[in-house]
């Protein structure tokens, strides 16, 4: 793992603008894979009754940490696309706690990053979501900085 | 399903809110999510979040189930599968769930995202959901 690996990776975090609107925090980076934290926040439940985050939250937190262990294994930055993601649900995070989602890679080819994660909410061993998911690598191949706004609204 | 059950399913729900998520206003089975600077995912791009976009799908699955039922919770995600298609552009997306089969206790649920062309959608999701007990009588 390069010394710059954390830098980029905290970058990774910060920048995106919906990672950074979620509120993520990176936590640990080493060979076994990536933690990133999701502080609970009462805008962004899905059942105001319960106080339960709401699962698409737990979503994108999955995929975010799944990426973030993507370009840890690649030990670097490119750009990458997830191309499928399938979650279990195992229990309903605790409401007022913080959510950690831990993801690794288990496998990679040169196009493609096979990663695997859970989520929980302090007990790993007690998990509230399992992840597995297929990103593309270099999935910008061949289009510039702007591509997506050609044809963008006004 | 009455008119408005949609949005009104979609208005009780923060993380809607969180994403800009309503009903289109002349459907009752179609949802938007506003295009934002806060659902993109890749700056360069730019290109919305998978995240956003499995959040809008999930929401569009869950509105549309709570729409049509009278049980008093919200269904309970069980698992999803999510493929994206396309690259997000920070453009309107539309979503339209449809439930291929609803029994006494599971839901599975199909949802297609799109942007300018029905036809050519950005993601789909399948979804399977633990439904809450009806009411009856005696409650």
């Amino acid at each position: 793992m390069s010394p710059q690996l954390r830098a980029i990776l905290e970058q990774l975090v910060s920048t995106p603008p919906h990672p950074a609107a979620l509120g993520f925090r990176l936590g640990s980076v080493d060979d076994a894979g990536v933690t990133l934290a999701l502080p609970w926040r009462e805008d962004l439940v899905g059942d105001p009754e319960t106080g339960v985050l709401a699962g698409g939250v737990v979503s994108s937190l999955l995929d975010h940490a799944c990426g973030l262990a993507v370009w840890s294994a690649l030990d670097a930055f490119q750009p990458i696309a997830t191309l499928d993601m399938r979650i279990d649900y195992l229990r309903a995070a605790e409401p007022g706690k913080e959510v950690l989602a831990r993801a690794a890679v288990f496998h990679l080819t040169r196009s493609i990053a096979f990663v695997r994660g859970v989520a929980h909410d302090g007990d790993p061993e007690d998990p509230v979501a399992a992840v597995q998911a297929a990103f593309m690598l270099n999935s910008d191949a061949g289009r510039r900085a702007g591509a997506n706004l050609k044809d963008a609204q006004p | 399903m009455t008119a408005g059950a949609l949005a009104a399913a979609l208005a009780g729900i923060p993380y809607a809110r969180f994403l800009g998520v309503e009903a289109v206003a002349d459907t009752d089975d179609t949802a938007i999510m506003r295009s934002s600077q806060h659902l993109i995912g890749n700056p360069m791009l730019p290109a919305l979040h998978g995240g956003s976009v499995a959040g809008f799908m999930e929401l569009t699955a869950i509105a549309t189930l709570m729409a049509a039922s009278t049980r008093p919770h919200p269904p309970r995600p069980i698992d999803v599968s999510v493929a994206y298609l396309r690259s997000g552009r920070p453009v309107d997306t539309f979503a339209r769930a449809q439930v291929r089969k609803s029994g006494r206790r599971i839901a599975y649920v199909h949802v297609l995202a799109w942007q300018d062309d029905e036809a050519a959608p950005i993601a789909e999701m399948s979804v399977h959901f633990q439904l809450a007990e009806e009411l009856t009588a005696s409650d």
